[in-house]
């Protein structure tokens, strides 16, 4: 019964939406009663009715465009630096050996707080964001690359060999794609802390996108607006992580 | 059932080549350096394969069956000894030898089909001629419907099949088996093992199956070697004079029980010293700790 119901193709959608529109409903029930102050959380109804003004007025989607992009940049350069990270320390032991530990200490470092240090050297541009959100998705990439490679079984490994496979074959027929799915966990990872930093790092230096759209509605007390610009960093979170997701039904189809 | 002759033959007077072998494993020693100190896995192995012949190789657990099967196979060096294919010194794959292995190694993210052409995509043939003979072998093992489906879809024995239907599409000299069924219920396993006497019927396929299940080992066979437990010696060969075309069928003849029986007979004593031999290692360690 309960399979069916997962199973059936509208369901889950229409559940979703139900329960995000419950879930609004129930802010706006709330705060109308007064258990939520206003002050700090706006009505939602107040949120929707600020999408236009800050459509038409804020420029949200130039400003949504260039997140996007640099949201985009910076998932290429995670992504081939990342997976080629990854492949360079599963291949050589002594590489992994001397910087496996640090790499994942990178990743659980705060590295926003290098803004200062990347205005130096990239400037107040948005080279600076993309380099900013680059760095922070790195680590993740590569550590889950390398644990995807290593974890390939190795009666799979001895498939290939026993049909002579070139190493380059070898790799791009059975290592990449049995590492793929753990692959792509350390991507969505990676992209997070990307969009994280790139949105963080337009708040802190005031420069282009969103970030610092929502910046500025803050400052001028716009909490509506400043939600409804939220709300459109998170359509930058949604339109990567269907690309992702994309991607990766395109390399492998099933699980 | 007919009364089948019943026949022993020892190692040391092998009734082997009939024919001009086309597999020679020749006096191969492999030893491993253990924390216990050096272990010899196989120690002075000597058989050879006709054109045609279903050999089996069978002994207790830890006998060495499987390092021969990597030696053979080449996926393992540094061992004394030669093995060669159709006269040629076998120094690391051979594409005249075809593997299957005892663990389950089909490839996830591919279906049916694509699996099985995974070798002939290697060998760079153009995509009809792959899948066209791809299909071949996909309905030789009797899965032929399910081209389109995931490994995740199928049953043990279907992905086992799979496997197989995937070396035998790259047309090896030799077939070289590891206790592929070893993972499957009995059932499943004799009639499995229906589907590759089928298929030896069919391709004549020179084949050496590594087992340690006698009953497989009687079914499918022409010779069995019966190795020792450590250091795995030939201890004897006998040969596995049922008619063909064989079936499943065939277990419930008294020649065939009589085939288990010896078997037993010399496998007993080395299951035992195995089985000693686990039970002191088990007690030492549970001792140091």
């Amino acid at each position: 019964m309960t399979a069916a119901l997962a199973n059936n193709r509208y369901l889950p959608p229409a559940l979703g939406i139900g329960s995000l529109i419950a879930f609004v409903a129930l802010v706006e029930l709330l705060i109308r009663v007064g258990l939520i102050n206003r002050f700090i959380v706006p009505m939602p109804s107040d949120i929707i009715a600020a999408f236009p003004r800050v459509i038409v007025e804020e420029h949200v989607l130039s400003r949504f465009l260039l997140t996007a992009a640099e949201a985009f940049s910076a998932s290429i350069l995670v992504t081939v630096f990342g997976v080629a990270g990854g492949v360079m320390l599963y291949r050589y032991q002594l590489l992994r050996r001397a910087t496996e530990t640090w790499v994942a200490a990178i990743a659980a470092a705060p590295l926003v707080l290098m803004y200062p240090l990347y205005l130096v050297i990239f400037g107040r541009s948005a080279l600076t964001i993309v380099m900013m959100g680059f760095t922070a998705g790195l680590a993740p990439v590569i550590l889950k690359t390398l644990e995807g490679l290593s974890a390939t079984r190795r009666v799979l490994i001895n498939v290939g060999r026993s049909f002579n496979l070139t190493p380059s074959q070898q790799f791009w027929k059975i290592l990449f794609p049995a590492a793929l799915p753990t692959i792509f966990v350390g991507l969505r990872l990676g992209l997070i802390f990307a969009l994280i930093n790139i949105v963080g790092v337009e708040f802190l230096i005031n420069f282009g996108g969103l970030g610092q759209l929502i910046n500025e509605l803050a400052e001028r007390y716009d909490l509506a607006g400043t939600y409804a610009a939220i709300c459109f960093v998170i359509l930058v979170s949604i339109c990567v992580f269907i690309l992702t997701e994309r991607l990766e039904r395109w390399l492998r189809p099933v699980d | 059932m007919p009364a089948v002759p019943f026949e022993r033959i020892d190692a040391n007077a092998p009734k082997t080549a009939r024919r001009d072998p086309i597999l020679v494993v020749d006096d191969i020693v492999k030893r491993f350096e253990t924390p216990d100190g050096v272990l010899t896995a196989v120690e002075h192995v000597s058989l050879s394969v006709a054109p045609g012949e279903f050999v089996g190789v069978i002994g207790p657990s830890g006998c060495g069956k499987s390092t021969l099967f990597n030696v053979i196979g080449g996926l393992l060096d540094g061992y004394e000894g030669t093995v060669r294919v159709a006269g040629e010194r076998v120094r690391g794959p051979h594409p005249a030898v075809g593997m299957i292995f005892q663990e389950e190694s089909t490839f996830p993210w591919r279906n049916v089909i694509d699996n099985v052409a995974f070798p002939l995509e290697i060998a760079g043939l153009p995509k009809a001629e792959r899948y066209e003979r791809a299909r071949r072998f996909v309905k030789l093992v009797g899965l032929d419907g399910f081209e389109r489906r995931y490994p995740a879809e199928l049953s043990g024995g279907m992905r086992q099949r799979v496997s197989m239907a995937r070396t035998l599409a790259a047309q090896p000299k030799i077939l070289l088996m590891d206790e592929p069924f070893a993972a499957l219920d009995e059932q499943t396993r004799l009639l499995l093992g229906d589907k590759v006497l089928q298929i030896q019927q069919q391709l004549k396929q020179t084949t050496l199956l590594i087992t340690h299940n006698i009953t497989e080992a009687v079914q499918l066979s022409d010779r069995i070697v019966v190795m020792t437990y450590r250091p795995g010696k030939v201890k004897r060969v006998v040969e596995i004079s049922l008619p063909r075309p064989r079936s499943s069928e065939i277990v419930s003849s008294e020649a065939f029980g009589r085939y288990v029986a010896q078997i037993w007979s010399d496998l007993r004593e080395e299951a035992s010293r195995g089985l000693d031999d686990e039970e002191s290692r088990k007690l030492r360690e549970a001792d140091t700790r």
